[in-house]
């Protein structure tokens, strides 16, 4: 019992940073269309700044507002600097440039924060805790719990706020959106801030289990995209579903199959869902218009 | 303008630069270069078949071009096998592997089907970096030169020669392909692909056939390169490269074999150009990519063209 227990804790903690990356991706991509591959980035901003800022001294809380804000208007930025100068381009060519986006964010940490990895501090000391018989570090409920209030807040502001209503309603047609007096570009811009300040706070929470450092993105980053797609690319619960589920095969497959192989398993699984469902564990079925 | 559209005009053109490049370039340095810009650009080429005019896209051609590379490498350094077989077994077992993972992948759209061959280049990167037992792991392994029927060629001028008269070949094919039937029926995919099935077009065999032909095009690639360069590491297969292929393909201007061409000629002249900058090359790289897809965002040959086109009007 203990060993499957271990397994479902670790696999549902490094879930939860997948479903903030998959839910960062799935705000952009309805509110833009865009696969954002810069996702990556804002985990990673969000864990080298809260690392390099609590290096400094600072308190933790403050170096924690401080790197999610700083990821949010690097966000901003991506959004008003790069796509939006960019609008009416084909789909592809704004993929490419989050792809240079993301080089480029990749390239600048590495330049103001070298390579070497950078701790960070446990949130509430190390000491293991036992639970159910799986022995965990104190970090890992911080994961669990800080991610499970962020969505259940983010499912407030989508049915509960009228900028969540007007976000939802730029997703379904932006077109209609307008007319009916919503700004989308403003909620564009919140989307992204939005996106990158999910991102952000997954890297500060991870960042104390795994250290920070300027190459942490890319992984957890196309880790997210599996997570989307796996759940139906545009649905949200479909991505906190799909972050989870990614999480735990890939515990059990590197506790019971081969370690080597353990990031293989999100594409193998990949491959067999959407095999079966071409678009996803939660995707809607889209009609095609000729 | 008018000799770069017509079918034959623009392979004229590069087959004679081809010929004048060593002698106007021809310290080993920048014939090296030239080599493997010349290998970029025969995979982009069949890269922008499947991307440009079947708009399909594929974030795992680099897969392939790691599978060629290894077969090759495996073949000919561990089983003796002769340069030529191990080549064309390369070939062959890609294009197979193409074809039976081509139907079901084939069937997703946008963002899946780019999801899908993600995940298929990643299996490929990951086998490779850790079946050390039969590549070597994450340190690669060396590959014998080539040797073709007792010939082998030395030095970076006499694989110049063939690396050019490979991407002529290429063009060639690619642009017979695109005036083919069967290049007609790709442009209807990628125009409404309900359409083109309404109008009795076989959608799903079309887009097989190419993604088969793109993958065949960086097998073979990869093999003659993993001989060239004497060395092959798993990066070779990576996501980053796979990403680095369709930028190829997109910078230079979808839809266009030349663009491909030109595309896959900056890609590997930058990092050489940047090299220099060392800390900043990742910044300048990634800023460069960013404002070249914004200032033309149909990429840069066709963005030219409507820009000469312009100012010829006016």
């Amino acid at each position: 019992m203990s060993a499957e227990m271990q397994f479902l804790v670790s696999g549902l903690t490094i879930g939860a940073i997948y479903a903030l990356a998959a839910l960062g991706f799935t705000l952009i991509y309805n509110a833009s269309g865009v696969i954002n591959f810069a996702q990556g980035e804002f985990i990673m901003i969000g864990g080298m700044l809260t690392a390099v800022l609590s290096g400094l001294g600072l308190p933790l809380w403050l170096a924690l507002v401080l790197a999610v804000a700083g990821a949010a208007l690097v966000g901003m930025l991506l959004q008003r600097l790069a796509l939006d100068r960019a609008r009416g381009a084909p789909v592809v060519s704004l993929v490419i440039i989050t792809i240079g986006a993301s080089i480029f964010l990749r390239g600048l940490a590495q330049l103001l924060w070298g390579k070497q990895f950078r701790p960070l501090p446990a949130f509430s000391g190390e000491q293991p805790l036992h639970l159910l018989g799986a022995t965990l570090v104190p970090q890992t409920l911080w994961v669990m719990g800080v991610s499970a209030l962020l969505m259940l807040a983010l499912g407030l502001f989508f049915s509960r706020t009228l900028s969540g209503k007007a976000v939802l309603a730029t997703a379904i047609n932006a077109a209609a959106a307008r007319l009916s007096g919503i700004d989308t570009r403003s909620v564009l811009l919140a989307c992204f801030a939005l996106s990158a300040a999910l991102g952000a706070i997954g890297g500060a929470l991870i960042a104390p289990i795994t250290a920070a450092s300027y190459e942490m993105g890319l992984m957890l980053g196309i880790k997210g995209f599996v997570a989307a797609v796996l759940g139906g690319l545009g649905v949200s619960a479909g991505a906190v579903a799909g972050g989870l589920l990614l999480g735990v095969a890939e515990t059990l497959a590197a506790g019971y199959l081969s370690s080597a192989y353990k990031d293989a398993v999100a594409f193998a699984l990949i491959f067999v869902v959407l095999f079966f469902l071409p678009n996803g564990l939660f995707g809607q079925r889209a009609s095609e218009r000729v | 303008m008018k000799l770069l559209d017509s079918r034959y005009g623009g392979l004229l053109l590069l087959a004679a630069g081809l010929l004048l490049l060593p002698w106007l370039a021809g310290n080993a340095y920048l014939l090296d270069v030239a080599n493997r810009i010349a290998i970029n650009a025969i995979i982009a080429v069949g890269l922008n078949l499947l991307i440009g005019y079947a708009g399909q896209i594929s974030l795992g051609h680099a897969g392939f071009l790691g599978l060629g590379a290894y077969a090759s490498a495996i073949l000919c350094g561990s089983y003796d096998w002769p340069a030529w077989l191990a080549l064309l077994s390369a070939a062959a077992g890609v294009a197979l592997l193409a074809f039976l993972v081509a139907r079901p992948i084939l069937r997703l759209k946008g963002h899946y089907l780019a999801m899908a061959t993600l995940g298929l280049g990643m299996i490929v990167s990951l086998v490779l970096s850790n079946e050390s037992a039969l590549t070597g792991g994450p340190d690669g392994m060396a590959v014998p030169g080539l040797v073709l029927f007792g010939w082998e060629p030395q030095g970076e001028r006499a694989w110049y020669w063939i690396f050019a008269t490979l991407l002529l070949l290429a063009i060639w094919l690619a642009q017979n392909l695109i005036d083919s039937p069967l290049g007609r029926a790709l442009r209807a995919v990628h125009g409404s692909e309900v359409a083109a099935r309404v109008a009795g077009v076989d959608t799903t065999a079309c887009k097989v056939q190419v993604f088969v032909i793109s993958a065949v095009f960086a097998a073979i690639a990869g093999s003659l390169s993993a001989h060239y360069t004497g060395f092959v590491t798993p990066g070779q297969a990576s996501f980053l490269h796979s990403v680095e292929l369709v930028t190829m393909v997109v910078i230079g201007g979808m839809a266009s074999t030349y663009g491909a061409v030109l595309g896959a000629a900056l890609m590997t002249l930058l990092p050489q150009l940047l090299s220099g900058l060392e800390d900043y090359e990742m910044l300048v790289f990634g800023l460069i990519l960013m404002v070249s897809m914004i200032v033309l965002p149909q990429g840069l040959l066709p963005g030219l063209r409507g820009w000469l086109q312009t100012r010829r009007a006016a």
